[in-house]
């Protein structure tokens, strides 16, 4: 369990950063609400109260130890996987297929767990991808076969295997060399702080990207898909986060303040195709959010859209470089 | 004996159907929630699943249970003394007859909504299906008229209409796996009696029709 009463625990100075932060904001905002007239602000309270409720829930997962956080991200997982189910088009024949995809979230969490790499990273992208079609083909039902096997998976791996990197970021400094786990754990820099690390720097990239777009966006980068999205917002938010990243890397994880750079310029980027990745799927839909899920912000898959792709690149960047 | 069942379905709701509605399922208000406070009241929806009922009931606060009654089928629920006992008992059924019954005492037809009006007159807040039957899953069938009949016997008393969408797909009829997927709740302000019931039945249908554009959800592929 993470000792979250020794104030040097840097995990604990950034949490307690973050709350200070969401505090400021709620006290302006209500302060807008009540002195400002004309303005509607019931969306922008909803908005950061719903922040309050997810800070607190990731916040417990963290301080309840490797277990229970990596339950709560299975959990997520199942709510993200769900959302994607109900927005798709599904054939009624496959409502037995539907229910061995959710099968296989207990299980990748669990490789998880037991910090068994190499079953982690291969069992939905080999075995559901092969699994998935074989309980079709006993089905027997050919119409839209190819659409719904391909749909069923990228739903997989979007919402299950991307989103399962963070549970692994937990286990990942112990299931390496134990040479190497020395000397990470002699800076207490364990799981909790990879996982603070991915998560706060990508919901950070997109309020960057958003605040600069809003203050400085004028030339449209892909307005088929976001018309709102621009490349002052994007250019502008991606070296924002990079420079935090860089500040913050060596407090939170084995990286040092340059490769913290380049983490932050990776999950600029793949946080913003992540986002408008999301996006070209509601368009296609036609829908404006997942679902209602989160007040203010929409469904749950509109909040982890860019997470669904930073999670396994920096994953992966972290394992590479430092482990 | 009484109070057994009592705590049985208090048991049944908050422990077992509450948590499934809420976590496995999962809903999701496409708008403000209209729902009776107290009875009398009449809660109309369509119907795809038997979760229709657990959801409908799950969406009240738990000190109306006492009061909320789905009205269901005779026929199909009372057909042997355990499903009877855990209709009437747990969930808390109103049977009625689907088809009208001769009195075997006057030899006239018997009133089937009878005991809906007994009910309401009671202060119960009725759950009613005026499609009679679940039918193929996620498409509405048209409305049978005895809502109509009810509701112009009992003008006072507010119809709430509730628009569900993906129970169909979660757990349709003649299927025992529950497949997880959200649900879809729109609601509307309530309905009164007004004028015929030609009238009333007809102001149903458009609302519902209005409820089912507000919910923007794929249907089986």
């Amino acid at each position: 369990m993470l000792n979250f009463f020794t104030t040097s625990n840097p995990v604990v100075l950034i949490f307690s950063g973050i709350v200070a932060f969401l505090l400021a904001a709620t006290t302006i905002s209500r302060w807008l609400e009540v002195f400002s007239t004309g303005k509607d602000y019931t969306e922008l309270n909803q908005r950061i109260n719903s922040w309050w409720v997810m800070i607190a829930m990731f916040g417990f997962a963290l301080w309840a130890g490797v277990n229970a956080s990596i339950i709560f991200f299975g959990l997520i997982s199942f709510l993200a996987l769900k959302e994607y189910f109900s927005i798709i088009p599904t054939r009624k024949v496959d409502r037995r297929v539907l229910f061995w995809a959710y099968l296989s979230i207990p299980l990748q969490y669990y490789w998880a767990s037991i910090g068994w790499y190499g079953m982690f990273i291969i069992f939905i992208p080999v075995y559901m991808l092969l699994f998935i079609p074989f309980r079709m083909v006993l089905m027997g039902e050919t119409k839209n076969f190819l659409r719904a096997a391909g749909s069923i998976h990228w739903g997989l791996m979007i919402t299950v295997f991307s989103i399962s990197h963070l549970a692994f970021l937990l286990v990942l400094p112990n299931s390496v060399s134990s040479e190497t786990t020395s000397a990470i754990s002699e800076n207490s820099l364990a799981g909790p702080g990879l996982i603070l690390f991915t998560v706060l720097l990508t919901q950070f990239n997109d309020v960057a990207q958003y605040l600069w777009g809003k203050s400085f966006g004028k030339r449209k980068i892909i307005p088929h898909i976001s018309p709102n999205k621009t490349w002052e917002g994007f250019i502008g938010g991606v070296v924002t986060t990079a420079t935090i990243a860089a500040l913050l890397a060596p407090l939170l994880t084995p990286l040092s303040h340059s490769l913290g750079l380049v983490a932050g310029l990776i999950i600029g980027v793949a946080g913003f195709i992540g986002d408008v990745t999301i996006s070209a799927l509601k368009r296609e839909l036609g829908i404006k959010d997942t679902s209602a899920l989160i007040p203010g912000h929409g469904g749950i898959l509109d909040r982890l859209d860019s997470l669904t792709f930073t999670a396994p690149l920096f994953f992966h960047f972290v394992r590479y470089t430092a482990f | 004996m009484k109070y057994i069942n009592h705590t049985l379905r208090l048991f049944f709701f908050v422990v077992i159907v509450r948590p499934i509605v809420k976590l496995i399922i999962g809903l999701n208000f496409r708008n403000k929630p209209e729902l009776p406070t107290e009875g009398p009241a009449i809660i109309v929806a369509n119907h795809n699943s038997h979760l229709d009922t657990m959801v409908l009931m799950s969406l009240m606060p738990i000190r109306l249970l006492k009061h909320v009654q789905p009205v269901a089928a005779a026929d199909y629920f009372l057909s042997n003394p355990i499903k009877a006992w855990f209709a009437t008992k747990i969930i808390g059924i109103l049977p009625i007859a689907r088809q009208r019954q001769i009195d075997k005492v006057t030899g006239k037809p018997s009133d089937p909504l009878k005991d809906c009006k007994d009910a309401l007159a009671d202060n119960k807040i009725l759950i009613f299906f005026p499609e009679g039957s679940r039918g193929d899953p996620e498409s509405m069938t048209d409305f049978k008229f005895g809502i109509a009949k009810l509701a112009s016997e009992c003008p006072n008393i507010p119809v709430y209409p509730i628009y569900m969408h993906g129970l169909g797909k979660a757990l349709p009829k003649g299927q025992f796996i529950l497949v997880p997927f959200f649900c879809d709740v729109a609601f509307s302000a309530p309905l009164y009696f007004t004028e015929n019931k030609q009238c009333f039945y007809e102001q149903l249908k458009i609302t519902f029709e209005e409820l089912k554009e507000t919910v923007k959800a794929p249907a089986w592929d």
